[in-house]
């Protein structure tokens, strides 16, 4: 079992440009401090958030994924933010069905000026995942097969090959 | 009694193979459905290895010298020791190799047993309501009977695509493929053999078309708006509409074309047999972004009360391609493989 | 010290399989294992979908019969919902179902068994094949095999959606109907068929009936196993592919039980050995008592020669007539001798195509009335057929959104693991004795006992050297090998 005192978990943050990302850049300003352990992509609205983004995240080493995007009623593009809520809720679904626990997944409507917001989110949702565990995605246990021919294929020593009929 | 050698008659013609890994045979029936053209291959072809049709065995690929097969064509996703076996040697002496129809393209319906662990996987098998197991017998890759040791291959709790187990030059995808595709194909491969044409770049998929199967349906669309998924033994759709539109979860919108389109022209939804279209590296994906598209509504708790009609998201959204996804199994799966 | 033949893989099986034969210190066949290494997990991954998906994925079991698997699925899922389907519907999958029977019991006679018999078991190899028989019969007969196999899956199209894999049964009946132009193109195709099968019958009759040595080889106690026979029939026990009840006939050839599908637990259990992913059924009113044959053991056979077995005929007029000679010509019934299958898959063929008519020719057939909506809540339900290597039993059971929860198959070539073993041992054993030098016929000979049982798989290109590859390594007692046998097409 992990010792999760010491894990540090990896997040990565996607942010819609219009509000979100400006709530993160305002906690900077402000110096509003919050755990380095989330990278932060930035996305020109969160409806361009694929789920494929997500996947890959987890898939690649990440233990957690955090969206933001603009409150409800006020997404620059009018209503992406709701194709990405839907999408959210899907792609909890489905982790789950993958074993995943859909908590490793947050949504967080955050706008331009909830700076302070954005960085007690994060922080809260590190703890989170740092109580999960890590993902460690992929590993097995053991590995498939390193070697090129499995015991019940060895060929045969050179034998004479005619029969007597 | 005749006697045997193991010289095969000496041709001037290419060298052909087909194998099937973890595969039900279809796409040898597929082959088999280009009806006289299969008189083509014969006529251009030798065939070398086909383990369901003629007797070449792993002995004789294994001493063939590389690259001197042609052309291979490998069906089956790779899920015991000796599908792995059989990929890598195929793979070392051909020229080109085909991943052939899904199974070997991103696993196909048998890797659904990704989401289950090795021993969910066993358990249930030999616990079964007519299974009489009373000591709890489970197979094992080696046994003493009294006669000595026989031994059975193991079975990887990961079912995996034949990319991810040796490099492949083409993909034909489909469940199986289309006949008329496979035809076409093959027209094509006869044609650059004389000189009449280039293959296609490497890594390219063949036998399908660049779009998705919503292009190659007949029905009519309009906007959708989605209050309800519905099953389609629950309802009496319309023949004419798309079925997506009457809360039918159809997966054409994420999947290739090439198909025709047949199961939505026989009333019945796409299942996403031909993969993810062009550019695509998580069908899943695609396909949970067009449903998130089409549902209406904005209120989280009417979205969740909608969802409830995809009862079984993994297994919908994965149900052809969870071997070549990104997640590609359940935590569990990934535990217990190679134990 | 035990010397071991291995024989490995085994082909024209659906997945792969190895045989190891152990000789004793005489050089007697001490056993034999015939190993199934394979296993995909369908009743596991089933689990968790919908249940009207299931008839899709067990599709997937087979791509050469996923018609069967469909079907079997198609009345299961019925039964899930407790719904009935139309008459329409009803007609229209058993439509589908026997232009899919000619097809496919015509691709394994012409391709696979067909060759033994036209050719001989002792030809030369490179003529033991559909082209030695194109070649001794004429050019026709291969185009002949073509245009049944076309007819079968223009109808299994139309009907069902693809030509392989079909997707249009759901709970309650069909997706679709056909038009009254599809109607009339399916019955010519119907008819052509008829005169197929009596083609194919009589190939059957000059060829190898007209031929001593061959009626000998049939008749011969090295193919022969006297075991229970399983086969689904109808109100009047006459052969049903597609609905009916299970009759086990023994031996002897009188009723040893009749169950409808959803008793099927209580007659049928499946026994486990470390060595094989396999497992073998057996009838449990009899008991499991090892690999042998006889009124005492469980072991049941499910071919088109157990469905003669234990039916009491066939319910078209020229199949009858048939089977009435099939009958007389061997003696009585039931009849044991495993090569009779050919004959009996031929018989199924006309059958099948018989059929065909009968039903295209109903005006209802084109109904739009194909598919009842379910009203009750799903729970659980068996679906057997017959598939054209046994029977077949797929049984759901869901929660009350219709989600499975629990899956169990018992699939058409699995009911003959323990005969096909059976069979092996005996081939095995009567021509491997202590001074046998193991020769490319004997390879051959106890390739014939494996052949006859069409496991699940046949392939049928053309060029198909009718011929199971086979590579026999003997080694000596300190594990060495000493001979390499192969054989080739």
């Amino acid at each position: 079992m992990n010792n999760n005192e010491t894990f540090e978990p990896t997040i990565i943050g996607f942010t819609c440009n219009w509000c979100s990302y400006r709530a993160a850049d305002l906690a900077g300003t402000a110096r509003i401090k919050y755990p380095p352990n989330i990278r932060l992509i930035r996305l020109m609205c969160s409806g361009r958030l694929d789920p494929t983004f997500v996947f890959k995240a987890l898939a690649s080493g990440a233990d957690g994924v955090m969206i933001t995007g603009c409150h409800p009623g006020e997404c620059h593009y009018i209503e992406q933010n709701y194709k990405m809520l839907r999408r959210f809720h899907l792609m909890r679904r489905t982790l789950q069905g993958f074993g995943i626990e859909p908590e490793r997944i947050k949504l967080v409507w955050a706008s331009a000026a909830e700076g302070a917001k954005f960085a007690s989110e994060t922080t809260a949702f590190i703890e989170e995942i740092r109580q999960l565990g890590p993902l460690n995605w992929g590993k097995s246990n053991g590995h498939f097969s390193g070697d090129d021919k499995p015991p019940m294929l060895e060929p045969a020593p050179e034998t004479p090959e005619e029969v007597p009929a | 009694m005749s006697k045997t050698t193991n010289e095969t008659p000496v041709t001037n013609k290419p060298k052909f193979a087909m194998y099937w890994a973890d595969s039900c045979g279809g796409c040898e029936i597929a082959v088999l459905n280009i009806h006289e053209k299969i008189l083509d291959v014969d006529a251009n072809f030798e065939v070398v290895f086909w383990p369901v049709a003629m007797d070449a065995k792993y002995k004789d690929v294994e001493a063939m010298e590389d690259d001197s097969i042609l052309l291979t064509l490998f069906n089956g996703a790779i899920h015991s020791e000796e599908h792995e076996h059989v990929a890598r040697v195929l793979r070392k002496k051909s020229k080109l190799l085909v991943a052939f129809g899904s199974c070997a393209c991103e696993g196909c319906m048998p890797a659904l047993i990704n989401l289950s662990s090795k021993s969910e996987f066993f358990d249930t098998v030999f616990t079964t309501a007519t299974t009489d197991n009373p000591e709890n017998i489970r197979p094992q890759t080696s046994v003493q009977v009294p006669e000595g040791e026989i031994t059975l291959p193991k079975i990887y709790s990961v079912v995996r695509t034949l990319d991810q187990v040796v490099p492949v030059d083409y993909y034909m995808p489909g469940c199986p493929p289309e006949s008329h595709q496979i035809a076409a194909v093959i027209d094509l491969v006869i044609q650059v053999l004389q000189g009449k044409a280039e293959l296609p770049p490497q890594g390219a998929t063949i036998g399908a078309g660049n779009s998705t199967v919503c292009d190659e349906c007949t029905r009519k669309r309009n906007v959708k708006h989605i209050k309800k998924f519905e099953r389609i033994q629950m309802i009496e759709p319309d023949p004419e509409i798309c079925l997506l539109e009457q809360g039918i979860l159809c997966s054409g919108p994420a999947t290739r074309s090439g198909c025709e389109a047949k199961c939505p022209s026989a009333g019945s939804p796409c299942i996403g047999c031909y993969g993810p279209a062009e550019g695509v590296i998580d069908y899943g994906s695609r396909l949970m972004t067009a449903i998130a598209s089409v549902i209406d509504s904005n209120n989280p708790e009417e979205i969740d009360a909608i969802l409830d009609g995809i009862p079984d998201p993994a297994g919908q959204l994965y149900r052809f391609n969870m071997a070549g996804s990104l997640l590609r199994a359940s935590k569990a799966a990934w535990k217990s493989n190679g134990g | 010290m035990t010397q071991r033949i291995t024989i490995d893989p085994i082909t024209r099986l659906e997945g792969h399989g190895k045989i190891e034969i152990f000789l004793d210190a005489e050089g007697n066949v001490a056993n034999t294992y015939f190993q199934v290494p394979q296993l995909r997990g369908f009743e596991r991954f089933c689990v968790g979908r919908q249940v009207e998906e299931v008839p899709l994925l067990t599709n997937r079991i087979c791509g050469v019969c996923p018609e069967a698997h469909h079907m079997a699925g198609a009345k299961a899922v019925d039964a899930v919902y407790h719904v009935d389907p139309p008459r329409t519907a009803k007609m229209l999958r058993e439509l589908l179902y026997s232009a899919f029977y000619v097809t496919d019991h015509a691709t394994h006679f012409y391709a696979l068994a067909g060759p033994d018999f036209v050719m001989g078991p002792d030809a030369p190899v490179a003529e033991r094949n559909i082209l030695g028989v194109i070649h001794k019969v004429g050019l026709e007969i291969g185009g002949k095999v073509i245009n049944a196999r076309k007819a079968g899956h223009t109808v299994i199209e139309m009907i069902g959606g693809r030509k392989v894999h079909p997707c249009t049964s759901i709970p309650g009946g069909l997706t679709k109907g056909i038009t009254k132009e599809q109607q009339k193109e399916i019955l010519e195709l119907g008819k052509w068929a008829v005169e197929f099968g009596q083609f194919s019958l009589k190939l059957f009759n000059d060829i190898v009936l007209g031929n001593k040595e061959y009626v000998d080889l049939i008749l011969g106690d090295i193919y022969t196993h006297r075991t229970y026979y399983m086969g689904m029939v109808d109100e009047n026990n006459r052969i049903n592919f597609y609905d009916g009840k299970v009759r086990v006939v023994g031996p002897d050839g009188k009723e040893f039980v009749k169950y409808a599908p959803q008793d099927y637990t209580k007659h049928i259990a499946e026994h486990v050995e470390p060595w094989t992913y396999l497992k073998f059924p057996y009838l449990k009113d009899v008991g499991w008592k090892g690999f042998t044959d006889g009124k005492d053991s469980g072991i049941y056979c499910a071919t088109p020669l157990s469905r003669l077995n234990a039916a009491d005929g066939m319910a078209t007029p020229l199949a009858q007539e048939e089977y009435d000679k099939f009958y007389k010509t061997l003696g009585g019934k039931p009849v044991h001798q495993r090569l009779a299958t050919h004959w009996a898959r031929l018989i199924e063929l006309l059958y099948a195509a018989e059929r065909w008519v009968e039903l295209a020719s109903d005006p209802e057939i084109a109904s739009d009335n194909f598919h009842a909506i379910p009203t009750e809540v799903p729970t659980e339900g068996v679906g057997i057929v017959e598939a054209p290597r046994g029977t077949l039993t797929h049984h759901y059971v869901t929660d009350e959104r219709g989600v499975a929860t629990k899956i169990n198959l018992i699939v058409g070539t699995t009911n003959n693991y323990a005969p096909i073993s059976m069979s092996i041992n005996k081939a095995a054993s009567s021509l491997i004795k202590k001074g046998t030098v193991v020769t490319e016929g004997l390879l051959n000979m106890v390739e014939m006992a494996f052949r006859a049982y069409d496991p699940c798989l046949s392939c049928a290109t053309h060029s198909l050297p009718g011929k199971m590859p086979l590579e026999v390594t003997v080694h000596n007692a300190n594990g060495e090998p000493v001979e390499v046998l192969k054989q080739y097409c």
